[in-house]
């Protein structure tokens, strides 16, 4: 199968919008670990979830099977992979521009260990540093809820994972 | 699949692996279902938040292992069939998750005494020859991780809180304390499979979990509970009498339409 089909494939599978942020793509995210084209043009495509229990995983895996297939593309067949498990540090560079564009703070490179310590979070809307974690857990799995002391507007925030 | 001589070895190691997923599987689809029952209850949003979402963490830790256990007992039983179809004497998680909720107080004990354990579990699980096992540790201990903050968090807030609050936190610590033994039994199934490489014989985690324990309540002004009688038989099928009503709220919708979907 030639490259440039596989780059095809690839590309559709990492446009496909993220159900609950849907200005980042899935590619954006980091969760396409890897899309395989056969000789007979069937796809299969790796993807590992955010967090366990991610709703979003199930429709991430029906929107990339309905897109390569609106393109062309016959058999398509998502693959979940849990190991290495994914982490925000796979969030590209456009991904987080585009997270912060959007109101939502980024997350901050982690350091290593299993949970992070926070030393500022700017606030996406005012960009102060005077924030404050209101809620450890927020509207979706991997997100924690924060609040601005400067221009008082709660945000959300991607949280370190 | 590991290497064996014969393929007797392999087919007891698959029923062993069989057994020990739907063990893992069913601790974290109980506790899911326990904590779910929060929803729209908790003290405060942000907890109703928090308790839900770490429901959700461990409901896809569930899925995973479950499917798993589908897959490796070959009898054409998918994670659905496992969580929905089987009876109460057939679930093999340990007492500690089944306990009802009871006030804020006791969900946060047992889950400082839960997450502690999982955590610990998963550390050692990531090194698994089975890479199941080790892909849901490698994601589950990130998530693990985080709910023994959330709990670590609390039982320090209400333990060296108001009078009432430490009052009620050294209550629930106290009632739940029978039930943590459980968690650091292990047998055949436990040894067999952590002499291969593929599981974790639990009660080699229980020094590990005391310090920590013991640490935690300690910065909580909590004493550790001196109760010597303790609670088993939940991986044998035996449980405690609220299960079954868990059981019957968590089957219902399934069992009345069967494969249902939306």
């Amino acid at each position: 199968m030639s490259s440039l089909l596989i780059g095809d494939a690839r590309a559709i599978c990492e446009s496909v919008p993220d159900p609950e942020m849907p200005f980042v793509t899935v590619g954006d995210l980091g969760i396409v670990r890897d899309v395989i084209v056969d000789d007979a043009g069937r796809v299969e495509v790796v993807v590992t979830p955010t967090y366990s229990g991610c709703p979003a995983t199930d429709v991430i895996r029906d929107d990339i099977v309905a897109a390569l297939r609106a393109t062309g593309f016959g058999e398509a067949a998502v693959r979940t992979v849990l190991a290495p498990a994914w982490t925000t540090d796979w969030i590209s560079p456009a991904g987080l521009e585009k997270l912060a564009r959007n109101g939502i703070a980024p997350p901050s490179p982690r350091a290593g260990g299993a949970v992070d310590v926070e030393l500022g979070v700017r606030c996406p809307r005012c960009g102060s540093i005077q924030t404050r974690l209101v809620s450890r857990f927020g509207a979706t799995p991997c997100q924690a809820m924060y609040r601005c002391a400067d221009c008082l507007e709660p945000f959300d925030r991607v949280k370190p994972h | 699949m590991i290497a064996n001589d014969s393929a007797g070895t392999n087919d007891a190691m698959a029923r062993e692996r069989f057994v020990y997923a739907l063990r893992l599987g069913d601790d974290a689809l109980i506790l899911a279902q326990r904590l779910s029952e929060w929803a729209s209850r908790a003290p405060e949003i942000e907890e109703d938040i928090a308790l839900t979402n770490i429901a959700l963490d461990l409901l896809g830790q569930a899925r995973a292992l479950l499917d798993y256990a589908g897959t490796l007992e070959g009898a054409s039983r998918d994670e659905d069939d496992l969580a929905y179809l089987r009876t109460e004497r057939e679930f093999t998680n340990v007492h500690l998750v089944e306990q009802e909720n009871g006030d804020f107080a006791h969900t946060i004990a047992r889950q400082l005494f839960f997450s502690t354990y999982q955590l610990a579990l998963y550390e050692e699980l990531i090194s698994s020859h089975d890479d199941l096992f080790a892909g849901v540790a490698a994601k589950g201990v990130k998530e693990a991780a985080y709910h023994n903050d959330h709990a670590t968090q609390w039982t320090i807030r209400l333990g060296d809180g108001t009078d009432e609050s430490h009052r009620r936190m050294q209550a629930a610590v106290d009632r739940l304390w029978p039930f943590t033994a459980e968690l650091f039994e292990s047998d055949d199934v436990e040894r067999s499979l952590a002499a291969a490489g593929i599981g974790v014989d639990s009660s080699t985690l229980k020094s590990r979990w005391g310090l920590a324990i013991a640490e935690v309540l300690s910065s909580a002004t909590l004493a550790v509970p001196e109760t010597t009688w303790t609670s088993h038989g939940g991986r044998r099928g035996v449980h405690t009498e609220g299960f079954g009503y868990l059981l019957a709220e968590m089957q219902y919708l399934h069992r009345t339409y069967p494969g249902g979907k939306w």
